[in-house]
């Protein structure tokens, strides 16, 4: 494959056909660990290291993969790397482990991952599959970092710890949102993301469910 | 009786598993979009939970657990590292199970269904119930309320937001709103609205 096409696997998934806003895959995650930038930036490259590994690996034995048996194959392909991950997250960084509690768990039921293997790396060579998951997981990522990030900062006045916007009760000036740390905003953020996303590619802009009225009458 | 079902509101009200622990989040945005479907989605997680969960809390009791294999002379093995996978084996296998029966004897109920089983498998909340259980040390009971009631928090939550979508389609949207972003927005509201459940239910 030209360098080329390779390029254009890596760049397409990061704005153009991000996994999150346009495809709808690995949501679930994305939003519940989002409270801080490391929890966040944490879970984005454990979720990139399961994807690019468990693309190389089913793409390599892609012939040899009944199609009956497919998805349990790759489930248990993804859940052992899950596993190596999850081990290692507990005895380098047990505290952010704790706090990632089930989620890192959770990428084995991650629709991201299963849909790259399932629609790519199933019908493509290695090197390929695993640029294309590079991509998707570098545009999964770049989402969490952005909600991780704001809901950090307006949460806490921090970013990665660091304190930007001095809090009242340490004598700063800034009254923090308590209810950027709550669940409810995580979902907010998302969409008005999704909302600017596609202000601007308007092309990503779902059709209307029906026509309203009075353009059926002036058709009529 | 009263501690069961005051865990079975909990994780039905309290811990709303799409909305207050954003699991299952791909199915319910994805399958929110007409009422008949989300109905037929929250019978079949409800139906799978309340079997899955407290069919690992034996098998994890009974084999994965810290020294759990006491009964079979090997008191100092830990197999609690292979949970992932015998949880999500015993998913696949109870939902391909429940197909199969479901095929056999109602195949009405199984028209119904369609694609919704096989996708279960790969569903975030149905492992996330095991995987809790085995963070909060549920017993048998326990899990079979917990199960139980986290299938039934996702089937209300799932079931509102669709009627919800339905009275939108004739909504003039901006759009880039139309679709996704206004489901996320409106995710957000009932989650709002769930949050105000957590008084309910004392510790």
């Amino acid at each position: 494959m030209a360098a080329g096409n390779l390029w254009h696997t890596l760049t397409e998934p990061l704005v153009d056909k991000n996994p999150i806003t346009l495809q709808i895959l690995g949501i679930c995650s994305a939003l519940a660990v989002t409270t801080s930038l490391d929890t966040a930036l944490t879970m984005a490259i454990s979720l990139t290291v399961v994807l690019v590994l468990s693309a190389l690996v089913v793409s390599l034995i892609r012939k040899h993969i009944p199609g009956t048996i497919r998805l349990i194959v790759q489930i248990v392909i993804v859940a052992s790397l899950v596993i190596v991950i999850d081990q290692f997250l507990q005895a380098f960084f047990f505290d952010i482990s704790r706090r990632l509690s089930v989620f890192v768990s959770l990428i084995t039921t991650n629709c991201l991952v299963l849909g790259r293997t399932e629609s790519f790396s199933r019908n493509n060579p290695p090197f390929p599959s695993m640029v294309d998951a590079l991509g998707n997981g570098l545009g999964y990522s770049l989402i969490l970092c952005i909600i991780g990030s704001l809901r950090e900062l307006f949460g806490n006045g921090s970013i990665l710890g660091f304190q930007i916007l001095r809090t009242v009760d340490q004598g700063g000036w800034y009254v923090p949102m308590n209810l950027m740390l709550l669940a409810p905003s995580a979902f907010f953020l998302l969409g008005g993301l999704v909302w600017a996303i596609r202000s601007i590619r308007t092309d990503q802009a779902e059709a209307p469910e029906y026509a309203p009225p009075e353009t059926a009458e002036r058709a009529g | 009786m009263s501690e069961f079902f005051s865990l079975f509101i909990k994780a039905a009200l309290v811990e709303n598993m799409p909305l207050t622990l954003f699991l299952g989040l791909c199915t319910f945005l994805a399958l929110s979009r007409r009422p008949g479907t989300a109905v037929g989605l929250g019978i079949a997680v409800t139906a799978v939970m309340a079997v899955t969960v407290p069919l690992n809390q034996l098998l994890y009791n009974a084999i994965l657990a810290p020294g759990a294999l006491r009964w079979a002379g090997f008191p100092d093995i830990d197999l609690s590292y292979l949970s992932l996978i015998v949880f999500i084996g015993v998913i696949a296998a109870t939902v391909q199970l429940i197909e199969m029966l479901l095929d056999r004897f109602f195949p009405a109920i199984y028209a119904a269904f369609g694609v919704f089983l096989p996708l279960l498998t790969v569903q975030c909340a149905i492992l996330a119930g095991s995987l809790f259980m085995v963070e909060r040390r549920f017993d048998f009971t326990d899990s079979i309320a917990y199960g139980m009631g986290s299938g039934a928090g996702f089937a209300v939550a799932v079931i509102m937001l669709s009627a919800i979508r339905t009275r939108l389609a004739y909504a003039d949207l901006p759009a880039g709103l139309r679709g996704l972003g206004i489901t996320f927005i409106l995710a957000g509201m009932m989650s709002l609205g769930f949050s105000s459940f957590a008084q309910m239910v004392t510790q």
